[in-house]
């Protein structure tokens, strides 16, 4: 199925390269191909990982060790992505149409944008930089950081700094760019299954590579310790406060002994 | 009426030596390992003091268990779901590696590669957490015996709590041993603080567990537990708690820390409980009615009724046997010397301790009076208001009336027996001040006193037909669990990932690998790990001995000759 996708993503790539008279293969592996390896490895990789490693699927949390910069740098951060990802719900998923019918303008909703993801951006930065330095500085915390934690760690403030940079680029210090009309279409396709990568081409650079990190991001996702947000506890908000549980299964209705019979 | 049961422990606190044994054979058992240095499942404290973790009955400052909110409804102290979740990414009640105290090994290789030199090398203590040289500063047990002394006594929690008086003279008065355990509380607010659910409380036995594969790590757990009693591996980043040793008690052995107790201090059984009433019991309006409303929750296993309804609700019968004859159940209820610790807590312990009577003995022996006799005795525990006050701050949420009770009745046990040991006629007249028959008080002395293995441990098996199922029997090879090194490997991501190792399985090359490598780390060859509670001593199983070097394989290949037809591999 996959590769029916791809042919098709290379047909709809071939089309206006007609007119140009060249077909760009990198055009078709990056915008065609490359989302759709990506989300293979995200889901079976989680799949693969919550089968057969549930006991590594934690926080790993480092607070025992260091709990002061802990509290500044940790909430900032969290919070601060979590803004950052409603953001790009609004601003990916849900197409211009619809926030045009909502009677929301184009220039408005630009503004709103632009100053809530630069503010979540910057606070989501700082928060990953007091992480980072409390990482390296703090004994404890940093001979408890494994490789793969250095390489989560490489690769997240890569997408952070280049989704940053192509905001305040485009946005604050450019003339703006409507990324609505070609990155968010684009993104659609994809889940789509009619993937169209032309729609990337004429694309400002840093939001090709803050596209193409975050591709890689999500592709290390399941071995990292970035699982943990899969399981981010909101069901506490309605479960019971004391959880019972049996044993386990049992293996049937069970005859119970008679009274004169030994007990022990 | 829900009936359900309930293993519980009943410590002796007159019998406690403070030896430690019970901390000691509990850590080599379940926390041996790396990221658990710091922990004590077990742990015995002197009192006064400040206990492990320091203070950790300051609820005003970490905010552990259950308290009334405006409308008199029960609501975890450290706060409700949503500021739970609020606060998940840095626990602002988190106790820190410093409150517990930092772990530490040896730097053997020191002394075992020094050269030859005129000063004798020294083994510098290495911190566990950073791998740094250390200087060592506080431990689990670092004010062991020094209850009461000047700059620590102040910093008992509750010691602050009983008047200015009491503490001035505290010093010359007493001290005592108090061992802990998990509490398996009926009503458990680290179960309830635990975003994700693994903590659960086991309906047959009602052991509170922590679910390895669902632990994430949220860290609410151990700010929830106003006990402190669950801990966080800093390595595997899961929490750990005491698991009332469940492989032991499933067939019908006693706790660790029970079978290994020196003083015979400790008594395991069941309690029948209605667990209608739980939340009933734990909104007690008042923090001195919760003893008494913790022992109303408790039914009795001698009445038909509840014995009915127990079997309706699938306990089975000899449970309810085990019940009837469990030394919990009469230490509690039918002798009323047993207390809940800090039931102020509002999460229904269930490990109670009969508050000790050897102060007051004592004090009075020293004074040269008799102390065995009966007017003496009462007339100290009356005119003794420090240990009272004390204990009561401890066990009954500050209501001297039990703890006075419980004493009153140990000291009439005390001049009772005298009699009957020296041949003298017993005078009823004792067992009648405080309200109990002849008979009773030579039932509670032999019980408190005379108790076998077999009385002090009335341990119910988990059933036979259940037995596959039970983790620890080694009806299967026991290391062929999933992902274990009999079906292959461990995870990819080294110790902390893949399945969780069978509680077990912890042997004597972890052990070797632990304490010979340079750096705090798991060992990376864990396939030729032993589980040696499995070995029968015959035979020598491979990977329990170095290779001969003679390439003839581990010694089991070649029995010695002498050892004839007996069997030469391990049991299964």
């Amino acid at each position: 199925m996959i590769s029916a996708v791809v042919v098709h993503a290379a047909r709809r790539a071939a089309e206006p390269a007609r007119d140009n008279g060249q077909a760009d293969v990198w055009e078709v592996l990056l915008w065609g191909a490359l989302p759709y390896v990506t989300i293979a490895v995200f889901v079976l990789g989680h799949y693969w990982r919550y089968r057969y490693d549930k006991f590594g699927w934690t926080t790993r949390s480092s607070q025992l060790y260091e709990n002061r910069l802990l509290r500044v740098g940790s909430p900032l951060f969290h919070f601060g992505i979590l803004v950052v990802l409603l953001g790009h719900i609004g601003g990916l998923v849900i197409p211009e149409r619809w926030t045009a019918a909502a009677g929301i303008s184009e220039h408005a909703y630009h503004l709103v944008a632009v100053v809530l993801g630069t503010v979540a951006g910057i606070c989501t930065l700082t928060g990953l930089a007091i992480l980072i330095y409390r990482r390296r500085t703090v004994g404890p915390v940093f001979s408890a950081t494994t490789r793969n934690d250095k390489l989560m760690y490489a690769v997240l403030t890569l997408v952070i700094v280049l989704g940053l940079a192509a905001t305040v680029a485009a946005n604050i210090a450019g003339g703006g760019y409507n990324y609505r009309e070609t990155v968010s279409p684009w993104f659609r396709s994809v889940f789509y299954l009619r993937p169209d990568p032309h729609l990337m081409v004429g694309v400002p650079i840093l939001f090709q590579l803050h596209a193409l990190s975050a591709l890689l991001l999500f592709a290390i996702w399941p071995f990292t310790r970035l699982v943990h947000m899969l399981t981010a506890p909101i069901g506490y908000l309605t479960r019971p406060y004391i959880v019972y549980r049996s044993r386990d299964a049992r293996l049937g209705a069970r005859a119970p002994r008679r009274g004169w019979e030994r007990t022990s | 009426m829900r009936v359900m049961a309930q293993l519980a422990m009943v410590m002796n606190l007159d019998k406690c030596i403070g030896c430690h044994t019970c901390s000691v054979t509990c850590k080599q058992a379940w926390t041996n390992r790396g990221g658990v240095e710091y922990v004590w499942f077990n742990n015995v404290e002197t009192r006064p003091g400040q206990g492990y973790p320091r203070r950790y009955e300051d609820q005003e400052t970490w905010r552990g268990g259950w308290t009334l909110n405006r409308r008199g409804r029960l609501t975890l102290k450290g706060g409700g779901r949503w500021r739970k979740l609020l606060t998940i990414f840095a626990n602002p009640r988190l106790p820190s590696i410093d409150d517990y105290y930092e772990p530490w090994t040896y730097d053997y290789d020191t002394l075992t590669n020094a050269p030859l030199q005129e000063h004798t090398p020294v083994a510098r203590p290495r911190s566990l957490i950073s791998g740094r040289d250390m200087k060592i500063s506080w431990s689990a047990n670092w004010d062991d015996d020094l209850g009461g002394s000047p700059g620590l006594a102040d910093r008992d929690v509750v010691l602050g709590q009983v008047s200015e008086k009491v503490r001035l003279e505290f010093e010359q008065t007493f001290m005592f041993y108090l061992p802990r355990i998990c509490e398996h509380c009926l009503n458990p607010s680290c179960a309830a603080s635990c975003p994700s659910g693994a903590i659960y409380k086991r309906t047959e036995d009602g052991i509170v567990l922590v679910d390895q594969d669902r632990c994430r790590g949220w860290r609410m757990c151990v700010t929830g537990c106003p006990y402190k009693k669950v801990y966080f591996n800093h390595r595997t980043g899961k929490a750990e708690k005491c698991t009332f040793c469940f492989p032991r008690t499933e067939v019908g052995l006693p706790t660790v820390c029970s079978e290994t107790c020196v003083g015979r201090l400790r008594y395991i059984g069941l309690m029948l409980y209605d667990a209608d009433r739980v939340l009933e019991a734990a909104t007690t309006p008042d923090d001195t009615g919760l003893y008494e409303a913790q022992r109303e929750v408790f039914l009795d296993p001698h009445d038909p009724r509840v014995a009915a309804e127990a079997e309706r609700a699938g306990i089975p019968r000899d449970w309810i046997e085990a019940a009837r004859r469990s030394p919990v159940h009469a230490l509690i209820n039918t002798y009323r010397v047993a207390l809940p610790l800090h039931p102020e807590y509002r999460t229904l312990p269930m490990v109670w301790y009969i508050p000790p009577l050897s102060p007051v003995v004592d004090v009075v022996r020293d004074t040269g009076h008799d102390a065995e006799n009966p007017g003496n005795l009462f007339a100290a525990i009356d005119a003794l208001r420090i240990p009272v006050d004390y204990l009561a701050r401890l066990f009954t949420a500050g209501d001297p009336a039990p703890v006075d009770a419980v004493l009153r009745r140990l000291a009439a046990m005390r001049s009772y027996m005298r009699d009957i040991n020296l041949g003298h006629d017993p005078d009823e007249g004792i067992p009648d001040k405080v309200g109990m028959t002849g008979e009773q008080m030579y039932d509670m002395y032999r019980l408190l006193a005379l108790a076998k293995y077999d009385e002090r441990y009335v341990i119910p098996p988990a059933h036979a037909e259940q037995a596959h199922q039970l983790e620890e029997l080694a009806t299967e090879c026991s290391l062929d669990y999933e992902g274990g090194p009999g079906m292959g490997g461990w995870g990819p991501f080294g110790e902390s990932s893949g399945g969780a190792a069978p509680v077990a399985v912890e042997n004597f090359h972890m052990l070797q690998q632990r304490q010979t490598a340079d750096r705090p780390s798991g060992p990376s060859d864990k396939r030729t790990r032993v589980n040696l509670l499995n070995w029968d001593g015959k035979g020598a199983p491979e990977g329990l001995f170095p290779p001969r070097p003679d390439g003839a394989g581990p010694g089991g290949a070649n029995p010695p000759a002498d050892s004839g037809a007996a069997e030469t591999e391990p049991k299964p």
